[in-house]
């Protein structure tokens, strides 16, 4: 799954999908990914009119480069197979279930999806799906459900509920996470696939939120659920490479090029042999500082 | 039929009958005018204090004049109305009603005069709500004639606005006239605006809720433009005059739409130390100033002044020694009005000084960057602040046109409101020409004016700010909203709207119901 990969998904942004002036502005602020809600946002009676409301804003309204994602309605309610069928027809490219618990429910999830796809004539595997867990049992089977299909580009953790299930709560220094965090990370890695971490409640708490998006990102996260549009660029700003990471990425970047021009097959820069992972890493790093416009187009290092 | 600089055609009987040349262009030259002088009744020290206003209106107020108020206390003005009332009362008839402004809580009474026959004219920089509903629907004879701050001040002195009676809210006087802003229950800062009324009215006519020690200093207004002081209950209810702290906003969109103004300014070539500026009141506009606040830490850069209308934020800015000077035309908060109170480097500067095309030099002219909002932009970069979508009276010209001819003019206004474009190949009237207007700021990127290649080449690869073309950005919001079916009008004219220098530039016709 190289596009999955390459693609940067520091901020998966929550807009509810019934409310239309912010699905028609969701594009605008530089989320990497956008979360259409149809789930927990969306009240009982507005179910339909919200589905309809998502669907029209997918065909109307430019998000740009983001990554459309939709949380349909759980398996178990009378909403979540037109949810399927509409946001599949829509053409979203990912399909978030919520309270996954097991890799079962992700196959269903699949085979929904597929002819879906059929039905309404998008091509076939176009539409990814995601997990999000939100429960014990969830992160007890997590390298199941990550490894349930190949059209899992993702795992997320869902913490409100979750530490509900769990009785406990959320605290400020997240320790009652640790498990699920570190488990979670460890099943998208091993399916290859992203890892998404919990959202930050606390908008006024910006000491708060960078804090934790330092220690997610120290783990390992592509990034985190956000609630509120203000908070993507600090996540972005945690996530962007020092100057010195940067130029030592242009260094691996032109040593590689270097070696290919010559024909070389080995590959060193300052006497150490460059091996795959530290030019993935050094793509990585430009994928980022492009993203965080620390580079400009060419690559070149934009002085402030 | 006459085509203006700005593509409006004008009928020549409008031209004729309220003489008027079409508006040719922002660049005026030198001109030479004559200014005028008011009348004067000499006093030697008798008593102006008088505690009723009916006495007042009874002496001075005759059918035919031209009265004046101004509009510093805002939604809390309890003066126009309650000054109108006795006018309405008197049966005085067919007056001019010259304000410097119009806010909404005058709307009532000023349809109940039109009504009434009280008032048959009305020059003003804007109106609003329930007045200009019922003017652009034709509720007056006479068309309205909009002016900017500085259009007014220059029409004052030249003559074109010839005022009989100003009525004047101050927050404090003595017996005798003497008067400032800053201190009193209803302190509002800065007279800018009433400083003209008070120069020029035939008669000056102070009311305050406040009477104070002879001699008041310091004095804005004073003993020698002074014919009464009237002793009133309440001038203005304090709360509604300017709210006590601006609150920052939280709104993900304005917040972008004023990183992305503040991107464009610390990019072009006038950000420099010394440079000048002038924000508005909008929420967009005071987020910009917290932006531009954090950038001149980081480059050591300080400005001059700051122009205009104020806030709290910018007298923030004064405080913390990142803006020089602050010169005071208005103030908008408590904060502001407080800081003008405290702070000797916080001018109090009247209109003409502020913005008047035809005097020795304004301030506007040395202005170097701008933000100003809009209701719709065009594609020529035309700028409407005074008309609804449905061609209703809605705005106000306000410092717009004048400030606009700053180096750096910059529109910051959200692409679509609600269901509503606000960049569009047609406005419902032009209120400040595209030649002043250089960068257009909405919240997916910018436009640039053509005419300014130096910024296009300045402000094109800022990262994080996509640019677009005006016609673009057009294009973008009609995909969004659609296309709008055309305001039906009548032939009749309900407002001229003149260009600073005095020029027409627009007609807003009556709107069919």
């Amino acid at each position: 799954m190289a596009e999955t990969e390459e693609r940067l998904r520091r901020t998966m942004m929550f807009v509810p999908g019934n409310n239309p002036a912010m699905l028609k502005d969701a594009g605008i602020y530089g989320a990497d990914s956008i979360m259409f809600d149809l789930e927990d946002a969306v009240s009982l009676k507005e179910k339909d009119a919200a589905r309809d409301l998502v669907y029209e804003a997918l065909q109307t309204v430019d998000y740009g480069n983001a990554e459309k994602v939709v949380r349909v309605n759980g398996v178990d309610t009378p909403f979540y197979k037109d949810d399927v069928r509409a946001m599949v027809k829509a053409g979203i490219d990912v399909i978030r279930l919520p309270k996954t618990e097991t890799a079962d429910m992700i196959k269903e999830l699949v085979d929904d999806v597929a002819s879906a796809e059929t039905e309404f004539g998008r091509e076939e595997g176009s539409t990814h799906v995601m997990a999000a867990i939100e429960s014990a049992k969830g992160v007890v089977n997590a390298n199941e459900i990550a490894a349930a299909s190949d059209r899992m580009i993702g795992i997320a953790l869902s913490a409100e509920d979750y530490t509900t299930d769990m009785k406990t709560h959320r605290y400020p220094d997240g320790r009652e996470l640790e498990y699920a965090r570190n488990v979670i990370l460890h099943a998208a890695r091993a399916a290859g696939i992203a890892a998404f971490d919990t959202v930050f409640t606390n908008l006024d708490d910006e000491a708060g939120l960078i804090r934790e998006t330092q220690f997610i990102h120290q783990l390992g996260y592509d990034g985190k659920s956000v609630i509120n549009p203000r908070q993507i660029a600090v996540i972005n700003k945690v996530y962007a490479p020092t100057k010195a990471e940067i130029q030592t990425a242009q260094q691996v970047i032109a040593a590689i090029e270097e070696a290919h021009e010559k024909g070389s097959g080995v590959i060193s820069l300052n006497g150490q042999m460059v091996d795959r992972p530290v030019a993935l890493r050094a793509q990585r790093v430009m994928n980022l500082a492009k993203a965080s416009h620390l580079v400009d187009e060419e690559g070149n290092y934009v002085e402030e | 039929m006459s085509k203006n600089n700005v593509g409006v055609d004008i009928p020549d009987s409008i031209l004729n009958q309220y003489d008027y040349k079409p508006y040719a262009g922002a660049k005026l030259g030198n001109p030479v005018s004559q200014r005028v002088a008011p009348q004067v009744r000499a006093q030697f020290g008798e008593n102006k204090v008088v505690n009723s206003i009916a006495d007042v209106v009874k002496a001075e107020v005759k059918d035919g004049m031209t009265i004046s108020f101004h509009h510093h206390l805002r939604e809390g003005d309890q003066v126009f109305n309650e000054v109108m009332q006795v006018i309405i009362d008197q049966g005085i008839k067919d007056l001019t009603l010259a304000p410097s402004s119009l806010t909404n809580v005058m709307n009532d009474m000023v349809v109940k005069a039109i009504k009434a026959g009280t008032v048959t004219h009305i020059t003003s920089s804007g109106m609003r709500g329930s007045l200009g509903d019922a003017v652009s629907h034709g509720a007056l004879k006479s068309p309205v004639i909009f002016r900017s701050h500085g259009g007014r001040a220059r029409a004052i002195e030249t003559g074109k606005i010839k005022i009989d009676v100003a009525f004047l809210g101050v927050p404090n006087s003595d017996a005798e006239g003497n008067a400032n802003g800053m201190t009193g229950d209803a302190a509002f800062g800065s007279l800018g605006y009433a400083l003209m009324d008070a120069k020029y009215a035939n008669k000056v006519v102070l009311l305050t809720d406040n009477l104070v020690d002879y001699p008041n200093t310091p004095a804005s207004i004073n003993q020698t433009q002074v014919d009464y002081v009237v002793k009133v209950a309440q001038v203005g209810d304090p709360d509604k005059i300017g709210s006590g702290a601006t609150r920052f906003t939280k709104d993900p969109k304005e917040l972008k739409i004023a990183q992305m103004v503040n991107d464009v300014i610390t990019h072009s070539q006038y950000f420099k130390d010394g440079f000048s500026f002038q924000t508005g009141s909008g929420g967009a506009a005071l987020a910009v100033t917290r932006y531009l606040r954090q950038s001149m830490l980081d480059k050591g850069i300080k400005a001059s002044f700051a122009l205009g209308g104020i806030t709290k934020p910018t007298t923030d800015l004064l405080a913390e020694g990142l803006v020089k000077k602050v010169m005071d035309v208005q103030d908008f908060d408590k904060g502001a009005a407080n800081s003008m109170h405290t702070n000797p480097a916080q001018q109090e500067i009247d209109a003409s000084w502020y913005a008047d095309p035809f005097n020795k030099g304004a301030m506007v002219d040395k202005l170097d960057v701008v933000i100003l909002s809009a209701l719709q932009i065009d594609t020529d970069f035309n700028v409407n602040v005074l008309t609804g979508s449905d061609g209703v009276l809605r705005g106000a010209v306000g410092g717009h046109q004048d400030a606009a001819t700053a180096k750096l003019t910059i529109i910051s206004a959200p692409l679509v409101r609600g269901r509503l474009a606000t960049i569009v190949p047609k406005m419902t009237s032009i209120t400040t020409p595209g030649e002043s207007i250089d960068v257009v700021v909405t919240e997916i990127g910018i436009a640039i004016n053509p005419r300014r290649k130096d910024l296009i080449d300045a402000l094109s690869h800022i990262p994080g700010v996509p640019v677009f073309t005006i016609q673009e950005l057009a294009a973008k919001a009609e995909a969004i909203v659609g296309k709008p079916k055309a305001i039906e009008y009548t032939d009749r004219p309900v407002a001229l709207v003149e260009y600073r220098d005095g020029s027409l530039i627009d007609v807003i016709n009556q709107v069919k119901d």
